[in-house]
């Protein structure tokens, strides 16, 4: 080639690596780093009609939450950065983001578990243990219900509200949490078991203001299988001590 | 410090200064409906349950805003009593055939405090589509300069010693029936197409007057 295009040529190359040399060689360990992917619905859109409209779950599934994902990743991204860097400063600025944007990924990828289609078990209540131990905490299984409807109905702004249980102190719990603040953020022995999403994208197409329809509906679709195979799988390295 | 003069201590709704049609194509009517009629009439009927035999009991809404505030950890009334300030303050903060950029000593002030119109508009927008979950986005005025804040759920900057000027309600219920999760949408067309600068103006002369 002449010698005008291969000036022409090492110039971009050496552009593109001037591009690279933002990155400096860092931990393979960060390099490696995996990223957050949207979590499949383990059931088509419509599953959970009535109880939840379709256009809600696409909706809070392809947007709400493939949105916290990649906003988690950006975040994860600039992370990645400020550490290879050592800017201890941002960092720690960078916190904000990524438990507002993980704890999105996080509690939505519970939430979809938390559901199921009424001809898969949702809506079925709890068998033994988990039954016998919400009658002992609460009364019945109808008055936990209750509880969390109170305690999702009084949730000012956007959050969840969560049956939990926690592991040291061997009880069950209703919690809430503000905006994508996962269970933890209330206490770092609590493993959440149900969450009902109360962030007005979780049911304004359907309910508008009626949050409390809402929470009434959504018990026809809970999966209280999964909250009861992780209750026993707790109680199962508990009894182990 | 008095800010809009416009509450009265009678928690009464007020309907918006136009019909709730008047906004459309850029705000629906359904909306209006809903975020009016259901939410803002809500949380005027709770306010008055919930001060009803208290000490609060027909003071004026900002008192009691001001009183339940409590340094952010919050007294059961402020919710309430907040929105239904927030709410009546918004629908005043928009107008049919409104947005765009103003004129005037308005537009002076702007280009004096963010360099440009376009500088505010970038910063009013951001602070909008950042504001975690529940919350608003304000242009106020304090210590003679104009500012850009954003405020989580029900607080105002009355409680953190600014004249509010402008609102936009960035709680997804006051855009989800029009624009889904598509928030940055919704500010846009707040913007281009419903802000009311003949508000702001009145209540940036409001509020310099206070100062004085």
């Amino acid at each position: 080639m002449s010698i005008g295009v291969y000036i022409i040529f090492l110039s971009v190359l050496a552009m593109s690596l001037d591009v690279g040399r933002g990155k400096t060689t860092m931990d393979p360990c960060l390099e490696s780093m995996k990223t957050a992917s949207l979590p499949d619905l383990p059931y088509p859109y419509d599953a959970l009609e009535p109880a939840i409209s379709e256009e809600i779950m696409r909706l809070h599934h392809q947007k709400h939450h493939q949105t916290y994902v990649t906003n988690y990743n950006k975040a994860l991204d600039q992370l990645r950065s400020a550490l290879a860097n050592g800017d201890h400063s941002s960092v720690v600025k960078l916190q904000s983001q990524i438990k507002f944007n993980g704890g999105g990924h996080v509690n939505h990828a519970i939430f979809w578990k938390n559901l199921a289609p009424v001809h898969e078990g949702g809506g079925k209540p709890p068998h033994d243990p988990l039954s016998s131990a919400i009658d002992a905490h609460f009364g019945s299984l109808e008055e936990l219900m209750q509880k969390m409807n109170t305690e999702g109905a009084a949730v000012q702004g956007s959050g969840w509200v969560w049956f939990g249980l926690d592991k040291e102190l061997k009880r069950l719990v209703v919690e809430t949490t503000a905006n994508q603040d996962p269970l933890v953020t209330k206490g770092s022995d609590l493993v959440p078991l149900i969450g009902i999403d109360v962030w007005e994208h979780a049911y304004y197409p359907q309910y508008k203001n009626a949050r409390a329809e809402y929470l009434k509906n959504i018990w026809t679709v809970i999966n209280w299988k999964y909250a009861s195979d992780i209750f026993e799988k707790h109680n199962r390295h508990l009894n182990e001590v | 410090m008095a800010a809009s003069a416009a509450v009265t201590a009678n928690y009464v709704l007020k309907p918006p200064p136009y019909p709730l049609d008047a906004l459309e194509p850029h705000m629906s009517k359904q909306t209006l409906e809903f975020h009016w009629g259901k939410h803002h009439r809500a949380y005027v009927d709770n306010l008055k349950k919930q001060v009803l035999g208290s000490e609060l009991e027909g003071k004026a809404l900002e008192h009691i805003i001001q009183n339940t505030y409590n340094n952010g950890d919050l007294l059961p009334p402020f919710n309430n009593a907040a929105q239904a300030w927030n709410h009546e303050f918004f629908w005043e903060s928009m107008k049919p055939g409104g947005g765009g950029k103003p004129s005037g000593e308005l537009l002076a002030l702007l280009e004096r405090d963010f360099t440009s119109y376009e500088k505010f508009y970038d910063e009013f927008n951001a602070a909008a589509a950042t504001q975690f979950g529940a919350g608003w986005a304000w242009l106020a005025y304090a210590d003679n300069k104009l500012k850009v804040v954003k405020t989580p759920n029900a607080v105002n900057p009355l409680v953190l010693g600014s004249f509010p000027l402008l609102t936009i309600d960035v709680w997804e219920h006051a855009y989800y029936l029009d624009f889904q999760n598509r928030r940055p949408d919704y500010i846009k067309t707040f913007m281009n197409n419903l802000v009311s600068w003949e508000a702001v103006s009145s209540r940036l002369e409001a509020a310099k007057a206070a100062s004085a």
